[in-house]
């Protein structure tokens, strides 16, 4: 019943929210002058830049001229006129308290200053922008889903000690007995897993969530969290941080002295110690490209099959409904491939996220 | 906001969100998650275990058992054939005893036909003795008188004698 309840009140949450917030924002002025000029051309690289790169708002669908879009809150600060927080949806009136979002040019994308006569104050800096924007959003989306999964199963194990997992306990235990057997224990050892298991689960189903969650269309799912570089950066480097923090001296004696290399190597020019100290942070580096890259082209190429109806349709609306049979199927398929992917990212994020620790810590004996 | 230059508004909030919600779900979630697991599994170990000394311990059982069946078994053919020995023991030596009864007998009955016969005999020879003298008395009182009756008499005499 409980568990209902939960489910009752996410979606609940999502409804009153899209609700409230789904604007339905006719174009602003100035954008239809331009359009009213000539016949816009279909743009394929920017329709899939703009899904895949984050905004300041949530776009959803166009119907016509009208584009439905969640607004989310913009948060500026600029040293004049201190912290401001609004809707996004609020540019759609025009500049508001003197910030704009520029639509094209350098900072396209961002909030900018706006001097007095509207156009864009190229001179001054960009504020400090700590918005929600979409990615801000979609990742906080799913940490909400993190907890709201997960915080119920915890209790569900502290109310019924030594019995067998039952509903949804049973669906998520063998995924968190695959994260503890298959890779903590294996990669760090029976002794010292324990410490680091927090950290795994929560990147393997942050992730997976993330993952699963960027093939849903609409919102809130859709968001390219995971295929985000600031995302899979900062959990790149929580595991940089762990490995430094919990390695031994036999790691950074590997580094700076590895037994078995010949000793030209080292002196006078110390090229493997200079090699594995550069291997010290390709790792998370690669850790962060990997999942960034992967998440991205699976992006990238579903939205590459659904923009050909837009192309194939510009040239006549037969072939824009005849390739979108063939584009959907492509879709489809390229979406099961993203299925597939979706968790063997998140398990090779999470299972070299534990080799690295275990490396970290391996005692000198075993090499 | 580029695609490979990472965004330190994203940043901010990631660190922030994730941090938080890191938190919370190792004090709510996973703490009690593996914790629960392992003591799970822990007790289903020592469950197993237990199940297997009992069963080890009915083995040992059965087998003590087993032991003990054919022990009795074999107590149980020993006794019968005891028995079957001292069976065929008392019967032979009733026999024996029942040969040995009859023989007795037997040479009692002879020794006692034997001594009959012999008291018999003796009658007898008394009678015949007794006779032999009652025919010599009367022959010698008739001799006197007439020596034709005389062997008369004694012819009728032996007639007498003859079918005794």
């Amino acid at each position: 019943m409980k568990r209902w309840m939960y489910f009752a009140g996410v979606l609940l949450l999502m409804m009153i929210s899209g609700g409230q917030l789904m604007a339905w924002n006719p174009d602003s002025p100035n954008e239809h002058k331009e359009q009213t000029g000539e016949k816009k051309e279909f743009d394929a690289g920017k329709f899939i830049m703009e899904h895949v790169m984050d905004s300041h708002e949530w776009h959803i669908m166009t119907i016509g001229k009208t584009h439905v879009s969640i607004p989310l809150p913009v948060i500026v600060y600029t040293k004049e006129k201190g912290v401001s927080v609004f809707l996004s949806s609020t540019f759609h009136h025009g500049p508001y308290k003197g910030y704009t979002s520029a639509k094209e040019g350098p900072h396209e994308g961002k909030i900018v200053l706006v001097n007095t006569d509207g156009t864009i104050n190229e001179e001054a800096p960009l504020p400090v922008d700590l918005s929600i924007t979409k990615i801000v959003a979609a990742m906080m989306f799913s940490l909400l889903v993190l907890v709201l999964i997960f915080i119920p199963l915890g209790k569900k194990y502290k109310k019924n000690p030594n019995q067998a997992p039952s509903g949804f306990q049973s669906l998520i235990e063998p995924v968190i007995l695959f994260v503890r057997d298959d890779i903590a224990i294996p990669s760090i050892g029976i002794h010292k897993y324990e410490k680091y298991m927090p950290f795994l689960l929560t990147a393997f189903f942050f992730i997976l969530t993330n993952n699963l969650l960027g093939l849903v269309p609409i919102a809130p799912g859709g968001a390219n969290v995971t295929g985000n570089i600031a995302i899979t950066a900062i959990l790149a480097i929580i595991t940089f941080l762990i490995t430094t923090f919990s390695s031994n001296k036999n790691y950074w004696k590997h580094i700076f002295n590895a037994p078995g290399v010949p000793w030209w190597l080292k002196f006078p020019i110390p090229l493997m110690p200079f090699i594995e100290l550069l291997g010290v942070f390709t790792k998370p580096l690669v850790l962060c490209i990997r999942l960034f890259a992967n998440i991205l082209a699976g992006h990238f190429i579903a939205m590459s099959f659904i923009v050909m109806i837009f192309i194939f349709g510009q040239i006549s609306w037969i072939a824009g409904y005849g390739s979108s049979v063939l584009a959907i199927l492509f879709y489809v398929f390229m979406t099961m491939l993203e299925l597939l992917v979706a968790f063997i990212q998140a398990y090779v994020f999470t299972l070299l996220s534990a080799l690295y620790i275990g490396m970290a810590m391996e005692e000198e004996h075993a090499h | 906001m580029g695609l490979v230059t990472p965004d330190y508004g994203t940043i901010f909030w990631m660190v922030l969100a994730f941090s938080v919600v890191f938190w919370i779900l190792k004090k709510f979630a996973w703490g009690p998650v593996l914790k629960m697991v392992k003591e799970r599994e822990q007790s289903i170990d020592k469950a197993l275990k237990s199940a297997n000394e009992a069963r080890e311990g009915l083995t040992a059982l059965k087998s003590d058992h087993e032991k003990m069946l054919q022990e009795a078994h074999a107590e149980r053919d020993l006794l019968i054939a005891e028995a079957r020995q001292i069976r065929e023991q008392m019967i032979a030596k009733a026999k024996d005893e029942a040969v040995l009864e009859a023989s007795k007998a037997f040479e009692n009955a002879k020794r006692q036909i034997e001594s009959e016969k012999n008291a018999a005999i003796n009658e007898i020879k008394q009678q015949v003795a007794s006779l032999s003298v009652d025919i010599a008395e009367k022959i010698l009182k008739r001799e006197l008188s007439d020596r034709i009756q005389q062997e008369a008499l004694i012819k009728e005499q032996l007639s007498d004698l003859k079918l005794n």
